[in-house]
């Protein structure tokens, strides 16, 4: 039984890490502009040119 | 014409742009700018490179989506800002936070957050309690009561969280008193939570814990789709709000010179507008004559003569001298504010349009709660206890919970928008594909939408190639669409240097025997000008008339032909003379044609139309079609066409190319037909489950694989809208 109790607690820390990634990506702004970092990507940095 | 947005607004060194500068700490400063035009990643390394450039400035971001450069750094010049990136080919004006909503997608942020909630939460209590209906044979009384406890600490709270969207979009349908989809969505997800933690307290193992964050997860990723693509719509007005946020140049009693927002001037005020510049109040000419492109007010592409003290509407392009006009009204009263709140009236038009999904909400939502008081009925009458009786009725309303409707629009959406981006129609709002499914008729605009909008010369060969060259040096001094259409006839050469400009005539250089003019009939002494609209005479030689004529969009043939093979009537309504009319009509074979259409008769035909209930597809480009465009079922603006315009329309075009109309309305009447099998299938998947639950068969386990599965197929059901694009 303690066993399960330790899995289903670090599965829960886990799980709310991943959870609060999610919402400090989101209130820093990261998802503000999708169709903007979809295209960065393309861009050469000057250096590799 | 079309590049010239509502802003004619061009920084010079001399305009104090401080007030726009914001503190951004650690001593430095930030300067917001409005970017248009920027579309790839080109256009962000441009942008982006060319402002690090600038002197001062530290970094420089701009945001894709809306269009909003970012500039930190030490003692910034925005007015050189402003300069350089107009220098790349963009149109960039101050970002002015009391106009724009600055707020950004707040709701769209909240969707997500709730969505990422009830994500964590659905895969955390599905963990704990699918293992149960799984294996739960072996687990004791006790122990299955904790794990049932624990799935219901995550998920009551997660859910009460999260769907937050709809209880509070129930609230709203419920105090207006009309049924939507969002009432027996927070009922099942209530109910499902209050019959958990009373199985769960009475040792019962019917929990539904899992069930009601899936379902709000699912629900969210449809509430998602749909609030993304609205709020494209909403971006399109903030844009119209943006582009009167215009500067322009104040003139001082005592001569100084101020740059102001045009919003802060006042009747009696002086402007300087150069050439290029849009009057952005009406007013009087204060000074002298000048030329004026009244494309907004008429339609009309030619500039006209204006003479000094003339009144003058706010959106007149200034072509010709620089002049001063005299504010007669603030700009909340000019035509532009007219325009835009013309285009407000539109939208609540619109607004009255009843999505599909409110619609089958409207049958949906009687029907399932009718069901479900029966099976109670029932159970009664049967002489069932009250407690599985109840167990009954409220399983039904659980199992019934429009999982699948609620992701069945917005998912089609979603694909058709991308399908149509791909093949270069810009659609900006959902329900704009559902209103292109039903119209019956297309009206046309002529200039700029069935032809290029652009007058090209076309007796070319029967002048003299010696003539038209001295006559092109003299056009290319002028921005006048004649003098640039001539221009582009003669190709590439030097322009004379000593050309006078002369209001509401034309050009000229030297003088005696060799003095050259280009212009009107009257002023080069022509006779009998007929339609010639352009005359070339030097010294006492004979003059010479150059004729021009609109060049019809290749594909625009082809187009109505098309449209009338689909089962829709065409019509064409212009503001031009109906000689010219008549010719285009004749070549792209439409019968059905007015001339002479002011732009409010252009708008009041649109309303006469959907009085009639006929419903109509507007395609129009100019400012003067913004009103109709607004007015009209649905509307559709090629790429060319003027700022409002492209706002006021529900979906623009991308290149200059016509047949993409007819793509788009093919791919709205098969997503139409598409959703309309969502609906169909999301039913059937319930009425498969309601007689289990009626009852009294339905496990969790059960409600949970109709729900998934139920959304499932309904999205591969809208991904087939994704192939075919062959045909």
């Amino acid at each position: 039984m303690t066993g399960i109790a330790l899995l289903i607690a670090s599965a829960l820390l886990v799980g709310l890490g991943a959870l609060g990634c999610l919402l400090w990506a989101l209130s820093s702004g990261q998802y503000e502009d999708l169709e903007g970092d979809a295209q960065r990507i393309l861009i050469d940095r000057p250096e590799d040119q | 014409m079309g590049a010239i947005g509502l802003s004619g607004f061009r920084p010079e060194q001399a305009d104090d742009l401080s007030r726009y500068l914001k503190d951004a700490g650690r001593g430095e400063e930030r300067f917001d700018v409005m970017v248009k035009g920027a579309r790839c990643a080109g256009c962000i390394a441009k942008i982006e490179r060319g402002v690090k450039a600038v002197p001062g400035v530290r970094d420089g971001r701009l945001n894709l989506s809306t269009g909003k450069l970012v500039v930190t750094g030490r003692s910034l010049k925005p007015e050189t800002i402003l300069r350089y990136v107009r220098d790349l080919g963009y149109d960039a004006q101050p970002f002015d936070a009391g106009e724009i909503l600055d707020a950004g997608d707040w709701e769209g942020r909240f969707l997500l957050r709730c969505m990422a909630v009830a994500g964590f939460a659905t895969v955390f209590t599905m963990g704990l309690t699918d293992a149960i209906w799984y294996g739960g044979g072996d687990l004791g009384t006790e122990a299955r009561r904790n794990f049932f406890w624990l799935a219901g600490a995550i998920s009551i709270p997660a859910t009460l969280y999260s769907a937050q969207p709809f209880f509070q979009a129930a609230w709203r349908s419920i105090r207006s008193a009309r049924a939507g989809m969002d009432v027996p969505i927070s009922l099942a997800l209530l109910l499902s939570l209050g019959m958990s933690i009373y199985q769960t307290a009475t040792d019962g193992a019917h929990t539904y814990f899992d069930a009601s964050v899936m379902l709000t997860f699912l629900l969210l990723i449809g509430r998602y789709l749909d609030h993304r693509l609205r709020d494209r719509a909403r971006g399109a007005a903030r844009h119209l709000l943006a582009m009167q946020t215009l500067l322009v140049r104040r003139q001082g009693p005592d001569g100084t010179i101020q740059t102001v927002p045009a919003r802060e001037l006042m009747p009696g005020d002086m402007v300087m507008l150069a050439s290029g510049d849009r009057a952005p109040v009406n007013g009087m000419l204060a000074d002298r004559g000048t030329e004026l492109d009244l494309s907004l007010v008429t339609g009309e592409v030619l500039p006209q003569a204006v003479a000094q003290g003339a009144l003058v509407q706010a959106g007149s392009v200034v072509t010709g001298l620089p002049v001063l006009l005299q504010a007669t009204a603030r700009v909340e009263d000019s035509l532009i504010a007219d325009l835009a709140r013309l285009l407000e009236a539109g939208q609540q038009v619109r607004n009255r349009y009843v999505r599909l999904a409110d619609r089958a909400a409207r049958a949906y939502v009687p029907g399932v709660f009718a069901l479900s008081v029966l099976v109670m009925a029932g159970w009664l009458i049967a002489g069932a206890p009250l407690a599985s009786a109840v167990t009954s009725a409220i399983t039904i309303l659980i199992i019934t919970c429009p999982c699948a409707l609620g992701l069945a629009v917005p998912a089609v959406q979603v694909v058709a928008t991308e399908r149509l981006f791909r093949k270069g129609v810009f659609v900006k709002s959902g329900d704009a594909l559902e209103r292109l499914a039903q119209i019956e008729k297309v009206v046309f605009d002529k200039t700029g939408t069935l032809t290029v909008g652009n007058p090209v010369l076309c007796d070319r060969e029967r002048i003299a190639p010696e003539i038209l060259d001295r006559a092109a040096k003299l056009a290319r001094a002028s921005r006048h669409p004649l003098a640039t259409a001539l221009a582009d006839a003669a190709g590439p050469g030097e322009a004379a240097s000593d050309v006078r400009e002369v209001a509401g005539s034309g050009l000229e250089r030297g003088s005696g025997a060799d003095l050259e003019r280009l212009g009107s009939a009257t002023w080069c002494g022509a006779e009998n000008p007929g339609a010639v609209q352009l005359w070339y005479r030097r010294g006492a030689e004979a003059p010479v008339g150059f004729r021009f004529e609109d060049r019809i969009r290749p594909d625009a043939k082809a187009l109505v032909r098309e449209l009338e093979a689909k089962g829709l009537s065409v019509e064409m309504l212009t503001g031009d003379v109906p000689l010219i009319a008549a010719r285009i009509a004749g070549e792209v074979g439409i019968t059905d044609w007015q001339a002479a259409v002011r732009p409010e008769q252009k708008a009041h035909h649109l309303e006469a139309l959907a009085k009639a209930n006929i419903r109509t597809l507007m395609v129009g480009d100019g400012l003067n079609d913004a009103a109709a465009l607004a007015m009209a079922h649905v509307s559709i603006a090629p790429g060319t066409a003027a700022d409002i315009s492209q706002k006021a329309a529900d979906m623009v075009l991308r290149g200059g190319d016509l047949m993409p109309i007819a793509e788009a309305i093919a791919v709205a009447r098969k997503a139409r037909r598409l959703v309309l099998e969502n609906f169909a299938l999301a039913l059937a998947y319930n009425l498969t489950a309601i007689p289990l639950a009626a009852l009294g068969m339905v496990t969790p386990l059960i409600a949970a694989a109709t729900m998934a599965g139920s959304s499932l197929l309904v999205t591969l059901n809208a991904l087939r809208l994704m192939g075919g694009g062959k045909s």
